[in-house]
């Protein structure tokens, strides 16, 4: 069972604020969903190799060949808010 | 003027090379049929009347010789087209324009395509209904109170409602046949590393593949010609030949080997749906198609193991959207907060569930619980197609349990919509090619797919034994009346 | 009270700049320095819908670190998601290595006063850098530049072998001129190529497991590594030994105020969510690329230290401190072979050269003298033409212009006066001016002999031989009778 305050755990995480009632909401869906879930754990996978990718490929390279990159003005043309040539946040604080 | 919007690609260039038809007649009579139903089906995310005039006007005077030339496609709206609105049908990309074109874009512009706008979706492509869009939900043009499916909706809505020849669509737990079976159009899922994903903005990156929503299986083969083929910018994708498709368009299924997996055809399967199929089992029997049954035994695992490997992949792609480098940003004064209140505004409802149930799955203390476990799960699903092959070189399902279900029935049971995508979903866990064909209309008129699902990268056995199909099935195409 | 000992642990996590042409996973020139954010593209900007494709440079690099560092490398090796909200992480995630790294077990020798000790890595891994963070002064803002994201990197985690800050200093070192003989990275740190984050622990010497580990950042010197760990020691033991305990913390070095400050405790430690990076496929490195790598490995500085020790009978200590810096034992080895006197060379690079570089805030690479150069002027010291001291000021002069000693030497007329009647007639004057140091001399006082032998160099702008003046001096004063 996922409880509000997990909810609230992942959701920090996630950098999501919720309100109320979404936590409420997300707990019972997920719960759901999770309950369903459930089915995996009678599934006996001893052994059995995780696939993480849907194709067996290896080694896929690129050569140190220099590409042009993009032009600076593109590279900040989707800025929310930006100054001279940089990126602007509010102040980073660790 | 000819009504070239209910043409299929194959007939549009052949009515180009014959009468020369401009690419601004055809231009103008998309306008016309957007003007006339897209208010009602609302399939486009992004359209740009102006830019449109402008690239026909380009291929006119540029006398484009491409393979595709002129054919007008629409793109799904989280496929990258240079300088234009890419938005995932999400708030939180707004105004987001991408600076470059994904791979399967460049080449469709050297085919000589009219892009014809960008094709509305779920969020980010999560769902099976097409509600999702932070534009409005896309309405099946068979029944614009029923969903066209997902998330491809816009794309194979266009198609099916003659607004567009062809759309470009993604499918990660059957996002392109799904909604191809439910509007009457062709969906082709190609094998996972047959076609690009770079420009694809990601939902799960182990499971997406780009794939053609074609009027037909001739239609879908020629695009598919177009886009597959290695990319060095995806290193996923798989540098062998691609065959011309077009060689595959032959009526001939005899002696072909055909599974149908018992754990397909169960009770909650829809009446009609299972006539269809039926009737589509033998008519390629008569043609001498060999039957077997198979049996998929880790089926019923399926969904949970989709849903575990899908929403933790994209709740690691969707971080990105934060408000930093582009779309929405929420004024807030500390950074923590313009984070939090970016995204809790950006996302909407079905995001913000995917986010956390992928958040949660991933975190500290459950990773081997729900992502370990079910990529081995994945490896036991892969492990029965790969059983079943042995036996068959053709898989036959039905592509959906049922037909296009209405607007709003299942938006407050996200289970229940999950589940929607049931018969879809294995293709994706095993990377493996599948195609949606038409097979008939529901006794309410609504549109039924057939879906054949191949060996890896055997998507030409995907094509003949689809054209065949298609050519001799043998019922009349119903528009929809719009 | 018994005076409780406590023993020091210390682990070291080093973060390398790889200097490869272009980025880890996109073709974005490799260069510090530039425009901001002018060296970036949708992949390293982590734009919606790019994938990473790896730098095969970058693997070779790194295998070479590993390989010469001992490890082992492991047969396969892949990438995986490493997750956390950060500003200057376009995706908010890092692509690292998890639980199949590239190379584990390996280990450093470090030879100090009290001999060699190995001290081990646990692991060297690949992962991507992020971009730079600047914080306005003044105004709640920061700024990003995104030209550092995407930058290879490898980290290299030390063992929790080092046994105090001292040691920990020379580990640093060594493994730095280890890096830099391998040519795969520029080693600056106050570029950032190279970076340095601490672990230490304290406790009581009767205690058997390992005590609280505090993890330190934000050191951007050696020495400031250095001064970290010696104020973090004393800080542990101080609350140790007053009875209190110590909790599990990230601290951030201050180098204007030398201590140590809070930055986050355990209980906001990160939940990364590690799972496999799905846009890039697994790697298998072949025992054969391996050692096709271990065989173009240059000579490593141990073994570079024991041929000075064998081929040039230098002590132990200066051929140490030679190899240490790579271009210096550069340097000596073509020095030696212009001016065969090994020692003399050592002497002047370990003495007036290291000197002249420390105090100037310069790298032994930005000298401008050639080794030509210093053989030249030894040369000329033993030929007599100039006097040692001399040569301290022509080196300072070789060293900041390049110019050769015989042009110094030609233009500032420092030629030695070896002439023993030019000599003579300078006594005279040193003579006749110092009456009552002349007196003392005669009286027995030896130290008068210095004060006019000081004299006579001031006179002569030191360029007297000094062995003749020294005779000269003493003959004319035997003849004096007071």
């Amino acid at each position: 069972m996922i409880k509000k305050d997990m909810i609230n755990y992942v959701a920090d995480l996630a950098r999501i604020s919720l309100a109320g009632d979404e936590e409420k909401l997300f707990a019972s869906q997920l719960n759901d969903i999770l309950a369903y879930i459930e089915k995996l754990n009678k599934l006996d996978t001893a052994g059995v190799e995780p696939m993480s990718h849907a194709v067996i490929l290896v080694n896929m390279f690129r050569d140190d060949k220099v590409k042009d990159s993009l032009p600076k003005d593109e590279a900040l043309r989707n800025a929310p808010e930006k100054e001279k040539d940089f990126f602007k946040v509010p102040k980073v604080i660790e | 003027m000819q009504d070239f919007c209910t043409y299929t690609a194959r007939q549009l260039r052949q009515a180009i090379e014959k009468d020369s038809v401009k690419a601004a007649d055809i231009a103008s009579c998309l306008l016309a049929r957007r003007n006339a139903v897209d208010k009602k089906v609302n399939g486009f995310a992004h359209f740009d009347k102006k830019l449109l005039l402008e690239r026909a006007e380009a291929l006119d005077a540029n006398e484009s010789k491409g393979p595709l030339s002129k054919i007008p496609i629409a793109i799904k709206d989280n496929i990258c087209v240079k300088d234009e609105l890419t938005t995932c049908s999400s708030k939180i990309l707004d105004g987001f324009k991408a600076p470059y074109d994904a791979t399967v874009v460049t080449r469709l512009k050297q085919a000589g395509t009219l892009l014809a706008g960008k094709s509305n979706m779920d969020e980010f492509a999560f769902g099976s209904s097409c509600e999702t869009s932070c534009y409005g939900p896309t309405r099946n043009p068979y029944d614009l109170d029923r969903i066209p499916g997902g998330s491809s909706g816009g794309s194979a809505a266009l198609v099916a409602a003659d607004e567009v020849i062809a759309a470009i669509g993604s499918d990660t737990g059957g996002s392109v046949r799904q909604p191809a079976a439910l509007c009457g159009v062709v969906g082709f899922k190609p094998t996972y590393g047959r076609v690009s994903r770079y420009g694809l903005i990601a939902f799960g990156s182990s499971l997406d593949q780009i794939g053609p929503i074609t009027k037909d299986v001739t239609d879908c083969a020629l695009l598919l010609k177009i886009i597959a083929g290695y990319d060095p910018m995806d290193s996923t994708s798989i540098d062998t030949d691609v065959p011309d498709y077009t060689t595959s368009l032959v009526k001939d299924v005899k002696g072909l080997k055909i599974g149908l997996p018992k754990e397909y055809f169960i009770e909650g399967l829809d009446k009609d749906v299972k006539e269809k199929v039926d009737q589509a089992v033998d008519l390629l029997k008569g043609l001498g198609a060999e039957f077997r049954e198979i049996s998929l035994p880790h089926t019923d695992y399926a969904v949970s193991v989709y849903y575990i490997v899908a929403c933790s992949e994209a709740s690691s792609n969707l971080a990105r959207f934060d408000g930093v480098q582009y779309g929405l940003r929420s004024k807030k004064p500390s950074l923590l907060d313009m984070y939090k209140e970016t995204r809790r505004e950006g996302f909407g409802m079905e995001a913000k569930r995917r986010i956390i149930l992928g958040t949660y799955a991933l975190s500290s203390g459950y990773y081997d619980a729900y992502y370990l476990k079910a990529q081995k799960a994945r490896t036991l699903i892969k492990q029965d197609f790969d059983e079943a092959f042995k036996s068959c070189d053709i898989i036959l399902t039905p592509t959906t349990p049922t037909p296009a279900f209405k607007i709003g029935e299942k938006t407050k049971e996200p289970l229940k919509m999950y589940l929607s995508d049931i018969f879809t979903i294995p293709a994706n866990l095993a990377g493996i090619p599948g195609i949606s064909v038409p097979c008939g209309y529901s006794k309410g008129g609504l549109p039924i797919g057939l879906q054949f699902i191949a060996r890896p990268f055997d998507e030409a056995g995907l094509i003949r034994a689809a054209y065949t199909y298609e050519q001799n099935a043998g019922f009349e195409r119903i528009r929809p009346e719009l | 009270m018994d005076k409780q000992v406590y023993i020091t642990t210390i682990g070291l996590e080093v973060h390398l700049q790889i200097s490869t042409k272009t980025k880890a996973f996109c073709g974005c020139a490799n260069e510090f320095g530039r425009e901001p954010n002018s060296s970036t593209c949708p992949v390293c900007l982590g734009l919606p819908g790019s994938l990473p494709v790896l730098n095969k440079k970058y693997l070779e690099h790194a295998i070479k670190v590993a390989v010469a560092l001992d490890c082992k490398i492991l047969g396969s090796m892949k990438f995986d998601r490493k997750n956390y909200f950060y500003p200057d992480l376009p995706k908010n995630y890092q692509i690292s290595q998890y639980d199949m790294p590239l190379s584990t077990g390996g280990s450093v020798e470090i030879t100090s006063t009290a001999g060699a000790r190995r001290i081990g890595i646990t692991r060297v891994h690949m992962e991507e850098d992020a971009g730079k963070l600047i914080h306005d002064q003044k105004r709640p803002l920061s700024f990003i530049d995104y030209n550092r994201t995407g930058t290879p990197l490898l980290e290299i985690v030390s063992e929790p072998d080092i046994s105090s800050p001292e040691e920990a200093h020379l580990y640093l070192s060594t493994l730095k001129a280890i890096l830099e003989y391998l040519e795969v990275s520029d080693c600056n740190m106050q570029e950032g190529s190279l970076r340095c984050d601490a672990n230490i622990s304290v406790r009581p010497s009767s205690q058997k497991a390992l005590g609280v580990k505090v993890e330190l950042k934000n050191m951007n010197t050696f020495k400031g590594v250095r001064q970290a760990l010696e104020y973090e020691e004393k800080r542990q033991v101080k609350i140790l030994s007053s009875g209190k305990k110590l909790s599990q913390e990230t601290r951030l070095w201050n180098a204007e105020k030398k201590i140590t400050e809070l930055m986050r405790t355990k209980e906001q430690a990160h939940d990364y969510r590690y799972f496999p990076e799905p846009d890039l496929v697994p790697f298998k490195i072949s025992p054969g690329l391996v050692q096709e790598i271990r065989d173009t490995l240059p000579e490593m500085p141990n073994d570079k230290r024991l041929r000075f020790i064998k081929e040039y009978k230098i002590s132990e200590y200066d051929a140490a401190v030679l190899v240490s810096d790579k271009a210096m034992s550069e340097f000596f080895s073509a020095c030696v072979k212009l001016y065969p006197k090994p020692k003399n060379i050592a002497n002047w690079l370990m003495g007036d050269i290291s000197g002249y570089l420390n105090a100037n805030n310069m790298e032994f690479g930005q000298l401008k003298m050639s080794p030509e150069a210093l053989a030249e002027m030894l040369g000329l010291i033993d030929k007599g033409t100039i006097s040692g001291k001399i040569a301290k000021d022509v080196v300072v002069d070789m060293i900041s212009t390049g110019r050769s000693a015989s042009d110094i030497v030609k233009d500032k007329g420092l030629t030695q006066i070896a002439d023993a009647p030019e000599i003579e007639g300078f006594i005279e004057e040193v003579i006749g001016e110092n009456d009552k140091v002349v007196d003392d001399y005669l009286s027995g006082k030896d130290k008068a002999m210095g004060f006019l032998i000081g004299q006579l160099m001031r006179k002569t702008k030191g360029k007297a031989n000094p062995q003749m003046a020294n005779e000269l001096l003493k003959k004319r004063l035997s003849k004096e009778k007071r």
